[in-house]
């Protein structure tokens, strides 16, 4: 039984920069991880390459036993997948950004129906059930009709969430999505994202919400300079962190 | 001044007669110009070389070269070179691939104004970039260009004065062409800039409405 997702090795640079230097991470199905670490680190990086919304210089992701953004490797070339199955890819892979990111010109429920109705091709009714279902999981389905620029940030990020978990996927990637919002509508947010935890979802979060780090998560990554540093299960990692750039990160994020 | 009453009145309705070939011929350039334009912007944000750069060359030469020109080289040029189209065709098609250009730039300019994270969700969900475009960022894009758009309609509708110059019987010649028959020249061309006015009063009060209904705030 291998991990659901495997990273191995992950180069990128852009331009002379170079943003991941050999990362390596796996997660299992079911797993939270969370991935913490000052900003510039490659966090957000990193989740990207995961759906291949940036592509990587060297090094290898699988994903449910699939590989992600180039050809099995062990091939002589390096091959870009095709649009094709890289869409197939991200079928499965459910992503939630900083900026919300939602439709303006949708309504709320049209936003969770897209994809699911267009990519999927699956029937409308049930879409709209099953859409509904979720907005009600999210605390919004009095909100179905509204369009985003009706909602508070903690709101539209919720909608978010909900839109990401309509295509069914099998692991969902957290882009920082409190950054954006005042500390008074991040809990909501976390809220929701720690439903989903329990509920078993996999969950790869890049956050700085160090309380939902260490209350969520399963294991903690700290990443700086494009490398892992440590990583570990989330109450050794804070209770006790093995490496000392580590314990400096967690006692600079505590004071402030 | 050699205004006459009853010179004005009898010129209306040749006047009429070649406004409604001005309409016809605008409306047919517009729409063909809309369909460039969507093209050529959707070529010009491609990755893709092939579909770039033949749009970039597209967009740059006819907004190099004056309407007149176009007109001139496709009804007297193109002959020469085995291709004899009617005057119509030639007026639509010359007001068509001038429009065409500046639509391109206007969408262009459109579809990179919509936030990138809309393409980068509509991605993530696995829509293809085909999908993402057309359902995702093309009509936000459209809705945020529609002021420019009509602002690019009624230098339509003013360039097909030009195609007068190429045998049409449009509003313009029609002028003319009662000017050399009635040897009157203030009261035909008091039609005639009247039959403008007429035609882009209302574009130009959908313009502004448009302004103020889609004001970037």
């Amino acid at each position: 039984m291998g991990a659901l997702l495997t990273i191995r090795n992950l180069h990128k640079s852009y331009a002379d920069t170079s943003v991941l230097r050999g990362v390596d991470l796996e997660v299992d199905a079911g797993e939270v991880v969370v991935v913490i670490g000052p900003s510039g680190s490659g966090k957000s990086t990193l989740l990207s390459c995961v759906n291949f919304l940036e592509p990587f210089d060297a090094g290898e992701i699988a994903f449910d036993g699939r590989p992600v953004g180039y050809g099995p490797s062990g091939a002589a070339t390096r091959m870009k997948l095709s649009e094709r199955e890289l869409n197939l890819l991200r079928r499965d892979i459910g992503m939630v950004f900083q900026q919300f990111n939602l439709f303006p010109h949708f309504s709320v429920l049209a936003n969770l129906m897209e994809a699911p109705v267009r990519v999927l091709g699956r029937p409308a009714a049930q879409v709209r059930a099953e859409a509904e279902r979720l907005l009600a999981k999210v605390g919004l389905a009095h909100k179905a009709a509204a369009y985003p620029r009706e909602l508070s940030g903690g709101q539209q990020q919720r909608v978010a969430i909900a839109r990401a978990l309509a295509m069914q996927p099998k692991l969902m990637l957290f882009d920082e999505v409190t950054s954006a919002l005042d500390p008074e509508l991040k809990g909501e947010v976390l809220k929701v994202m720690r439903a989903l935890a329990q509920e078993g979802m996999t969950m790869l979060v890049v956050t700085h919400e160090m309380q939902f780090a260490r209350e969520a998560a399963d294991r903690v990554v700290f990443m700086e300079d494009g490398r892992i540093v440590e990583a570990a299960p989330a109450e050794a990692f804070f209770d006790a962190p093995r490496h000392a750039r580590t314990r400096e990160f967690i006692a600079s994020i505590q004071s402030v | 001044m050699d205004f006459e009453w009853p010179v004005f009145l009898e010129a209306l309705p040749s006047l009429a007669k070649g406004m409604v070939n001005t309409v016809r011929i605008a409306g047919w350039a517009a729409l063909l110009a809309l369909l460039l334009g969507l093209v050529g912007g959707l070529c010009r944000v491609s990755r893709r070389r092939w579909l770039n750069l033949p749009a970039l060359v597209y967009v740059t030469t006819m907004r190099a070269v004056p309407v007149l020109v176009t007109l001139m080289f496709l009804y007297y040029g193109l002959p020469s070179a085995g291709l004899l189209l009617d005057a119509t065709t030639v007026g639509v098609l010359g007001l068509a691939l001038t429009s065409g250009a500046y639509t391109s730039e206007v969408l262009r300019a459109g579809i990179q104004s919509i936030d990138r994270g809309q393409m980068r969700a509509a991605r993530a969900l696995g829509m293809s970039y085909g999908l993402a475009m057309r359902r995702i960022v093309l009509p936000q894009a459209l809705r945020r260009v529609l002021p420019p758009l009509t602002s690019e309609l009624i230098t339509l509708v003013k360039n097909t004065a030009l195609v007068s110059t190429i045998a049409i019987s449009e509003l313009l010649r029609a002028g003319t062409d009662f000017m050399v028959w009635k040897a009157n020249t203030f009261s035909p061309f008091a039609g005639v800039a009247l039959g403008y006015l007429l035609l882009t009063l209302p574009l130009i009060g959908l313009n502004a409405w448009l302004e103020r209904r889609y004001a970037v705030t």
